[in-house]
């Protein structure tokens, strides 16, 4: 009991940060923001069942950057598989905040669960198990919140990416790529439930056959603090340019990915975008 | 060649294409395009499938446009009975034609459909401006972007998605043409017609049967199984046969999306009387066959002086023969042995 108390402080603080930073961003928005009532704000602490999986980490080569980069991933734990629409139905009833109705315009846009016929209840073919769609950072952010986990960084996600069934980094084997590429070019997979495939080598499921997932520094596509970074400008990730800042050019799968993410903002909704939870392994006891 | 060599090569490439190098050396020069002020409210322009194109521009002075197109992924005919998985601007293979002024002021507005997989944008090489439009257009599935951009330059642009890995975009069939005709429009003529030629590299897909999709192998080694115009093996053969009269001038805008194959662009039996090189403004006159690279475009003018099915290949012509680089011209109408008299000799 104790310590539920003490989550909800952390929570409180943790929302106050978020929103400051916030009002920082968009001073125009800000006193909108403050003149709501601040208390509907903090989050509700639910319970999540995912097992989650501790990764070492390592230093890796990140797919965008010049090929004598490399990128130090230190260990953290990270959900098997991703947020499904039960839990985030679990998620907006602890939180009204975040349901449908009362979502603020400033962290979603229009299509917020969009196929949830009212703000209580799935969609009506929706399988409950299937990975929940149409959120916003925003909200992947708070619900990561509400488990007491944060959502993985773009390292630590591409790090685990680096596998297929068998090994740590099959970057390198051929079928590699198009492996996943085979499973990018279907559509609607988003609606089948969790962990009906394999899992990779760390025991991590549906890294690639079912939806894109946000990821906490998304916008961010320079994954290095290496100064020379600089000449990587984001519009080099067009036509041809992107092979350009790219360490691997037959990795269609990652370009993909680093397209996809470049298409986003963090209030935005998508029908084939959803999220997982990470944590850091020290807190992790 | 190792990793060094082949950044400085791609740089290098890059600082050429810069858009701020295009120079107006001719008499149609963007410069005098950049001060005339277009006129009115924006309308939405009329855009077409191919083989078709959009009324001529005519006399009038520079107009604001609204352009519409959508991004879609979903399956077609790519030969025979034989599905593809197609990405596309407008549902079409080639995307829509658009023709528009030298003046004229286009805003494109780019929607994704909500049920793509992927983020596509938009790069028209008639717009002068950073990565033509692509970083502006690029659109997460379900969402819509929007820019403007002054036509400078007349001619004939290809345009196409730009979202990485973008040899898969435009394998898929993400291309198409604008045309910015020059002040006074271009002179008139009896027939007007689209053509644009892709190369595919098919696969078959591993979730679905009966579905050929993109090969990435094949696409790297440019060895693709199909060279098409229009994006479908037989767009320009029997029913759908490209027509005119005999007697009239036909206009061909034909453009080559690739990603990888330049096109040998050849009509068996007639002769170019102009061709607008690479869809810029030097006219060429008595061409038998012109490159188009991929990327690139020409214009092809001619007169149909006699009746007869004209085909139009690839002269490259394994392709045309075996990998579906095939169309037909039917010319209708009397006769004229001055022209041509094919003589049949009757053994007595």
């Amino acid at each position: 009991m104790k310590r539920l108390i003490l989550y909800k402080l952390f929570g409180g603080i943790l929302t106050l940060t978020f929103l400051f930073s916030c009002n920082k961003q968009k001073s125009d928005v800000a006193s909108n923001t403050a003149s709501i009532k601040v208390v509907s704000d903090s989050i509700g602490f639910i319970s999540a069942n995912v097992k989650m999986v501790y990764i070492p980490g390592g230093e890796y080569k990140p797919f965008y950057g010049s090929d004598s980069v490399r990128v130090t991933v230190a260990p953290f734990l990270m959900d098997e598989r991703a947020v499904t629409n039960k839990e985030f139905l679990a998620f907006v009833k602890a939180n009204p905040q975040w349901r449908k109705s009362n979502i603020k315009k400033l962290y979603s846009d229009s299509t917020y669960l969009r196929d949830w016929p009212n703000d209580l209840t799935l969609p009506e073919n929706a399988n409950p198990d299937a990975p929940v769609c149409y959120v916003s950072w925003f909200a992947a952010k708070a619900f990561a919140h509400s488990v007491g986990k944060r959502l993985p960084t773009l390292d630590e996600w591409e790090f685990i990416a680096m596998a297929d069934d068998v090994s740590a980094n099959a970057r390198l084997k051929p079928e590699y790529s198009n492996n996943i590429l085979d499973l990018y070019l279907q559509k609607d997979r988003q609606y089948r439930a969790v962990k009906q495939s394999k899992p990779n080598y760390w025991g991590i499921y549906n890294m690639f056959d079912l939806i894109w997932e946000w990821t906490d520094d998304f916008n961010s596509i320079l994954t290095t603090n290496d100064s020379r970074a600089g000449q990587y400008e984001d519009k080099n990730l067009f036509c041809a340019g992107s092979a350009i800042s790219s360490t691997d050019v037959l990795n269609y799968a990652a370009f993909m990915r680093f397209a996809l993410r470049t298409s986003l903002k963090a209030n935005y909704t998508v029908a084939n975008l959803g999220f997982r939870c990470a944590k850091d392994a020290e807190t992790q006891k | 060649m190792n990793f060094k060599n082949f950044l400085f090569f791609t740089m290098a490439a890059a600082i050429f294409a810069l858009p701020s190098c295009k120079s107006g050396s001719n008499q149609n020069n963007s410069s005098a395009a950049a001060t005339e002020e277009a006129q009115g409210t924006p309308q939405v322009a009329e855009v077409t499938g191919a083989p078709k194109v959009p009324a001529p521009v005519g006399n009038r002075g520079p107009k604001k446009w609204i352009v519409n197109l959508e991004t879609t992924e979903t399956e077609g005919i790519i030969a025979d009975s034989i599905s593809y998985t197609f990405w596309t601007f407008n549902h079409t293979v080639p995307g829509s034609f658009i023709r528009v002024r030298v003046g004229d002021e286009v805003t494109i507005n780019l929607k994704n459909a909500a049920n793509s997989v992927l983020p596509h944008n938009i790069d028209l090489h008639a717009v002068t401006g950073p990565g033509g439009g692509a970083a502006a257009s690029t659109s997460a599935p379900g969402k819509e972007t929007s820019f403007t951009f002054k036509a400078l330059n007349p001619g004939l642009f290809v345009y196409h998605c730009a979202a990485p890995p973008v040899p898969m975009h435009i394998g898929n069939g993400m291309y198409g043409l604008i045309l910015v005709e020059p002040a006074g429009g271009l002179p008139k003529v009896d027939r007007e017609y689209y053509i644009m030629q892709g190369d595919f590299y098919t696969k078959a897909s591993a979730a679905k049967k009966g579905v050929l999709e993109f090969d990435n192998d094949k696409a790297v080694a440019e060895h693709p199984d199909y060279v098409l115009f229009n994006g479908k093996k037989g767009s320009l053969l029997g029913a759908n046969m490209l027509e005119a009269k005999v007697g009239e001038t036909v206009r061909l805008f034909v453009g080559n999306g690739g990603p990888n194959l330049t096109s040998s662009f050849h009509v068996i039996g007639e002769i170019f009387d102009n061709v607008y090189l690479e869809g810029g403004s030097t006219i060429s006159h008595n061409i038998q066959t012109t490159m188009i690279p991929a990327g690139g475009s020409a214009i092809v003018e001619f007169k149909c002086d006699v009746p007869g099915e004209f085909v139009i290949v690839d002269h490259s012509l394994s392709r045309a023969f075996n990998k579906g680089a095939i169309g037909k011209l039917k010319v209708t109408g009397d006769a004229n042995p001055k022209v041509f008299n094919a003589k049949t000799l009757v053994k007595e």
